[in-house]
């Protein structure tokens, strides 16, 4: 195990550097920038501007800058010839760097205002998907071969082929025009994000519906459940000590996925919803030519994806030990 | 080749995939549409792009026949000098419309007139209605210049009632409702004329908000979306298999290094590069375009090479088997050319997978797409896609007029599409491939 994760935290710091190098370089070689808007900037403003962002150092500081852990400015440290006040930054002092747009924040402020809104939103929505997919799953396997199951199996593709805008739209029309029950957009108490995380969680709902499924079906046909049967217990007991946890593993290896697809859908959502999360900064920043903050975010969201997928790597060796955890790399 | 069984597998497949009648009907939905969208232009639907003459949103309605087709001048005066007087403008103005009006035989509708960008320009716009003409739109501008000219002296045009304009430059630029078409689209629209007359649907999805009808939107938005899924699904599908199939193929350290790069690149959220890269490329727009390569195909091909790491995964075991099966190994000891190998033995195996994940990777790309357009950042107007058409309609929600119809046009011509791409690929996989799990 210890091995499984030193392996994963090396792999995982590859990725990482790949990720900052690659967009270091596009991000530098690209024109334009952000300054370059429709008003042309005088130009001793754009000079000053593009000094204090440092990009009229050469490439090769620019980038030792922005990993960090030292600071090569004026005031950085000691060993790069600055006086040492402000001795560490960039990447690996935890320093995402300051936004071009917002120019009196740097991008982890950005991040520390958004980050909590959007983890809320999609931590409900995963609420929203266990709680529907798990129930209609079983069901629909307990019932196989009757109308319900069809249904189930039904909305269950129709909830991962329909695009969270679509159902966002629909459903806005009905519980905010028609029936008034909920507020628009915004963000605020819980009516506000009841649709938007629902409208998230609503194909992993069906994804996770369709696993319980076949897992549970599968599972039901085997032996250890028609012993659990013939000694006589219940069948509901059979069904929750036996049955379901043995076929909960896909769905357990399935929430990594998720969780990032959660995360990824949640820039359409938020952006209908007009909800002030890390997507729709995102959005803005790619609009805005914002690169460092668009950076920060893809960084910010690729380390979760790939914590939550070791993870759940991790927690299905432990709930089924004849996995082994290189397979799952 | 020569040794059939008694039921050769791709008649196996047919039949398990006959036997569901879902991925069946799927099939036949998506061929519909499909060739629907081909010939978006000989159907006989409204205008997709030129606004109707009362410019609001107006709910669905069944009728057959809609209005007549409504075509679009707009008319640019750029004079040598700043006009003497607003009464000598109106009358030229008066006069423009009445030339136009002659030209098409209809009465025009003024929709915007007046001073232009610059102090010394004259615009005028103007929507009439007329019989369904393909050649009159593009004629147009010529026979107005010509016009123009026979009214016009050495000083100037001649205004009737006294005076004259000096003219620097007119632009007249005249949409038959189409925007730029090809030869066969324009081909298409001449056939349409022939078979339908006059003839045109009834707003049965309703308008827009700028009075544009929304059934016509929606099939001229699907010949955008589906042929950017295609693209980028075929983009995908090329990387994909040569990458897994050279993976596969070479086996060893090749294998292992080049798989380790799809896991590394499995962990990065893509819709978040791909928006990235869409943004970069958006800075040199001039520069691809010199090279002929436009935004939709920069577009597509970021979107398939964003999608192709799964395909390349299966490709790669499917080959990683195939090279160690006894009839592969059969087929060498016997003296068969590594070309021959793959031609007769490998790539007929890998037909199905391919199939299969193709099907499965065109409903993600168009959410891709969908997604990144709805966004702003994909397709542009004033071509239309769906992904176009959801967020228009999202924008247009608001308390004191709800556009239902809006919203629920783009929903029903989308999901369909994606429902029975999913189920498709479902009935594909099942048919194809059984051995996967329904959910694998």
């Amino acid at each position: 195990m210890t091995l499984f994760l030193l392996r994963r935290a090396g792999w995982f710091l590859v990725t990482l550097w790949l990720v900052v190098s690659v967009s270091f370089v596009l991000m530098r070689a690209v024109r334009g920038g952000p300054f370059s808007s429709e008003r042309a900037l005088h130009p001793a403003v754009e000079q000053s501007l593009r000094e204090r962002y440092h990009l009229d150092w050469p490439l090769w500081k620019q980038y030792l800058q922005y990993v960090g852990p030292l600071d090569w400015s004026a005031q950085g440290h000691r060993l790069v010839g600055g006086d040492g006040t402000r001795p560490w930054g960039g990447l690996l002092a935890l320093d995402l760097g300051p936004s071009f747009k917002y120019r009196d924040f740097t991008v982890g402020e950005i991040l520390a205002q958004s980050l909590p809104v959007s983890a809320a939103l999609g931590a409900l929505a995963l609420l929203w998907a266990l709680a529907l997919g798990l129930p209609s799953g079983i069901l629909a396997a307990v019932r196989r071969g009757t109308r319900l199951d069809l249904a189930l199996r039904l909305a269950a593709t129709l909830g991962i082929a329909l695009p969270n805008f679509v159902v966002a739209g629909l459903l806005v029309l009905v519980f905010v025009f028609g029936l008034g029950w909920l507020p628009p957009a915004g963000w605020g108490d819980l009516a506000h994000f009841l649709l938007p995380s629902f409208v998230l969680g609503l194909p992993f709902a069906a994804y996770i519906a369709r696993l319980t499924r076949a897992g549970l079906l599968e599972v039901l046909n085997q032996d250890f459940v028609r012993t659990a049967r013939a000694k006589g217990l219940p069948p509901h007991l059979v069904l929750v000590r036996h049955a379901l946890r043995a076929s909960l593993l896909p769905v357990v290896t399935y929430l990594g996925p998720a969780t990032a697809g959660i995360l990824t859908g949640s820039l359409v959502v938020e952006k209908i919803f007009a909800i002030p999360g890390v997507g729709t900064h995102f959005v803005n920043s790619a609009l805005n030519r914002d690169y460092p903050l668009a950076m920060g975010v893809t960084l910010v969201y690729t380390v979760l994806v790939y914590a939550l997928n070791t993870l759940v790597d991790a927690a299905a060796t432990l709930l089924d030990p004849r996995i082994p955890l290189e397979e799952a790399g | 080749m020569s040794a059939r069984g008694p039921v050769h597998p791709a008649r196996q497949a047919w039949r398990r995939f006959r036997s569901s009648r879902g991925a069946l009907a799927s099939l036949l939905f998506l061929a519909a549409s499909g060739l629907g969208a081909l010939l978006a232009p000989l159907l006989p639907l409204a205008s997709p792009r030129v606004l109707a003459l009362e410019g609001e949103a107006r709910a669905p309605r069944l009728e057959l026949g809609g209005p007549r087709w409504a075509h679009r001048v707009s008319i640019r005066l750029r004079l040598s000098e700043p006009p003497r007087s607003g009464e000598l403008l109106a009358r030229a103005e008066r006069l423009l419309v009445a030339n136009v009006r002659e030209l098409t035989g209809a009465r025009p509708r003024v929709l915007r007139h007046g001073p232009g960008a610059a102090p010394e320009e004259l615009e005028l716009a103007l929507l009439y209605r007329s019989e369904l003409d393909p050649a009159r739109g593009a004629d147009l501008e010529a026979r107005f210049a010509s016009v123009l000219a026979s009214q016009s002296g050495p000083d100037g045009l001649h205004v009737p009632g006294g005076g004259t304009l000096a003219l620097a430059r007119v632009e007249v630029t005249a949409q038959d409702g189409y925007g730029p078409l090809g030869a066969l689209d324009r081909a298409l629209v001449a056939l349409r004329h022939r078979l339908f007359g006059f003839f045109q649907l009834g707003p049965w999805l309703g308008t827009d908000a700028k009075g544009r009808d929304l059934l016509a939107r929606c099939v001229f938005g699907s010949r955008v979306s589906l042929s950017v899924a295609l693209a980028a699904a075929l983009v995908s599908v090329l990387v994909g298999v040569g990458y897994g199939a050279l993976a596969g193929y070479f086996g060893g350290r090749l294998d292992s290094a080049m798989m380790r790069l799809v896991d590394v690149l499995y962990s990065i959220p893509f819709l978040f590069v791909v928006i990235f890269v869409i943004t970069l490329l958006g800075e040199y727009r001039a520069e691809l375009a010199q090279l002929g390569i436009g935004r939709m195909t920069a577009f597509f091909v970021v979107l398939g090479l964003s999608t192709w790491l799964t395909m390349a995964r299966v490709v790669r075991a499917q080959v990683l088997a195939l090279r160690q099966a006894e009839f592969v190994r059969a087929a060498r000891v016997l003296g068969a050319s590594h070309l021959f190998v793959l031609r007769v033995h490998v790539v007929p195996h890998l037909l199905g997978i391919v199939a299969v994940y193709l099907t499965l990777t065109l409903p993600a790309v168009m959410l891709y797409e969908s997604f990144l357009s709805f966004l702003g950042l994909g397709v542009e107007p004033p071509q239309v896609s769906w992904g176009i058409l959801a967020s228009d309609a999202l924008d247009a929600l608001n308390p004191l007029s709800v556009a239902w119809w809006l919203v629920l046009g783009p929903a029903l011509f989308l999901g369909a599409t994606l429902l029975a791409l999913n189920v498709l690929g479902d009935g594909l996989r099942d048919a194809l491939d059984p051995r996967l799990g329904r959910n694998a």
